[in-house]
């Protein structure tokens, strides 16, 4: 097989030189420089910065923060989408609008905005305060901002499957005598499975990485506070390139394995909507 | 029976159950905890931003944007985003043109490369120009002897922008190309049109709405990045902060008016970028991914 099939189209060599010219330029090119910085540090080095107790520290919270995030946005992200899919009610395109308001805003915006609200004096902080809750400033807090900023994906994930589910299918168990926890079990949850996994794990590769709207509301304490993202730039900010490089890279490898999950949970999503269609 | 539209009698006829009490309580469940949820973590938090802004007066408000500060960091914001957006739109097209009109092998590589800067750390997107060019970067030397500044300058920030938006307007129309398929740019080169006559003149006028949607989106990215371009700009007030960058400040500074000031200006781009985008949508383009 040749490179490209033949078409009578012009235009593949310019086009295709210029995305992959650009491609390298952008974007292959420097994360290759992060590449290399982080494996020329001395191995001892590099697992001294990897495994430091501030680093594990920061990897405890970023990831476990973005599991919890993810998790949250696993459920609420179902309701939303069932609500929106299935239910009329005054106000639905708006809302359905809104979803991806966390998308646009920028991350800053959300930072400070959500700290205003769930700090002591804030509209909902004041509230959580008298019960022993606080958000603001704790590990609480992170996974509130990484709720907000990876919840489209959860929700925009589960939409287009559940508008997909075979509502005859649903009648059919019913009118067969199936409760409807049942035909849920049996029938919308198996359709909608890859959906949910897909956006749990987009949603969770967004929240790992996540810096701007985190430090606002996380009041940076190293070991109990300070999220890998801070933690690298705390690394360049004392010119300590190889460390910074060095925490990158371990960040790298986890979105990278993240990005080959999505595609697989896909490619089984596909393969299922395959076999249904025949 | 005459008198029911048939449709409306299929669906009693096929949704037994349609108005039990459970049902009635399971739909009203559903919709109180949606809106619970989004009012406490998104409206509550979008109430704020003006709230907070206008909390001293109309004034007060207006005043905060005669701060030569916030007027410098508003004039980069757009100048990166007049830059990035337009060189990224270049790009889209290309890589469009390129992946969705052509069969070629490594295809799907190329298309998880191009979305590769969504899956990275606006951080880690920021670290590598400096890495590259600062002052202990790989370049840094050289630059430093010939006065040229990367990091902590306009070119820096413009190309972390450049980065972290990168796959936006790719991303929009790969999909939608395959969509529309070659039949008409086919006939057109067919007929004797050329190359950029059939660009110009059968391709861009389909692909329109998406073009518009990943142009804004990219740009409401461009003028809302914070993460990758904080590591970059050294934070020079007045000359090398961005709006995202400048709300920070204001705010670190306990001058809430301000930074929540700026953030509305944000907040409305990021509004307005949500009515193109549903406009967008009603034209009956739709999103495939």
């Amino acid at each position: 097989m040749s490179f490209r099939q033949p078409s009578n189209l012009p235009g593949f060599g310019l086009t295709f030189g210029f995305t992959t010219v650009f491609l390298s330029t952008i974007v292959l090119l420097p994360l290759a420089a992060l590449v290399v910085t982080a494996t020329s540090l001395h191995w001892s080095d590099f697992w001294h910065t990897v495994l430091s107790a501030r680093a594990l520290g920061s990897y405890r919270l970023s990831f476990g923060a973005s599991l919890l995030a993810a998790s949250i946005n696993l459920v609420f992200g179902f309701i939303i989408a069932w609500t929106l899919v299935r239910y009329e009610f005054p106000g639905r395109k708006l809302i359905d609008a809104l979803i991806d308001m966390p998308f646009a805003l920028p991350t800053a915006v959300s930072g400070i905005a959500l700290t205003t609200v769930f700090a002591q004096n804030g509209w909902i902080g004041r509230y959580l305060e008298p019960l022993g809750i606080k958000v603001a400033y704790t590990w609480l807090g992170v996974t509130l901002a990484l709720t907000l900023i990876s919840m489209p994906f959860a929700v925009r994930a589960v939409q287009p499957a559940l508008l997909e589910v075979q509502r005859d299918l649903e009648d059919a168990a019913e009118t067969l005598g199936a409760g409807r926890l049942y035909a849920f079990r049996r029938i919308i949850l198996p359709a909608i499975a890859p959906a949910l996994l897909t956006g749990f794990t987009l949603a969770f590769a967004r929240a790992v990485g996540e810096y701007g709207s985190v430090i606002f509301i996380s009041g940076n304490l190293p070991m109990k506070t300070e999220i890998t993202p801070l933690l690298i730039v705390i690394h360049l900010e004392q010119f300590d390139y190889g460390g910074a490089a060095a925490l990158g890279l371990v960040m790298l490898v986890i979105s990278f394995v993240m990005l080959l999950t999505i595609n697989l949970l896909q490619a089984w999503g596909r393969r299922d909507q395959v076999r249904a269609a025949r | 029976m005459a008198l029911l539209p048939s449709s409306a009698f299929a669906d009693h006829a096929t949704r037994p159950g349609q108005h039990t009490w459970v049902h009635a309580i399971v739909r009203w469940c559903f919709i109180a905890v949606s809106l619970a949820f989004l009012a406490a973590v998104l409206l509550a938090p979008l109430a704020t931003v003006f709230v907070m802004a206008l909390s001293k007066g109309i004034l007060t408000y207006l005043h905060s944007f005669a701060d030569p500060d916030t007027a410098a960091a508003i004039r980069l914001t757009l100048l990166t985003a007049s830059v990035v957006v337009p060189i990224n739109t270049v790009f889209g097209l290309a890589a469009a043109w390129a992946i969705a009109k052509f069969e070629f092998r490594g295809k799907s590589i190329l298309i998880t490369l191009i979305d590769l800067p969504l899956a990275v750390s606006p951080v880690i997107a920021g670290m590598v120009f400096v890495l590259l060019f600062g002052l202990q970067g790989w370049f840094g030397a050289w630059l430093q002897q010939h006065h040229y500044s990367i990091v902590f300058a306009l070119p820096g920030i413009m190309l972390a922008t450049m980065f972290v938006t990168f796959p936006y307007v790719a991303r929009e129309l790969i999909p939608l190309m395959e969509q529309l398929g070659n039949d008409e740019e086919e006939a057109a080169i067919t007929l004797g049109a050329g190359g950029w006559m059939t660009f110009f003149r059968v391709t861009l006028p389909k692909v329109r709405w998406g073009l518009v949607y990943g142009m804004v989106l990219c740009n409401a990215r461009a003028m809302g990045e914070f993460g990758a371009v904080s590591v970059v700009s050294g934070h020079i007030r007045g000359l090398t902060n961005t709006m995202p960058l400048h709300i920070e400040i204001l705010y670190n500074e306990y001058n809430f008016v301000g930074a929540f000031a700026v953030s509305s200006l944000l907040t409305l781009l990021a509004a307005l970028t949500l009515v193109v985008k549903t406009l967008v949508e009603r034209t009956g383009y739709r999103r495939r991914r």
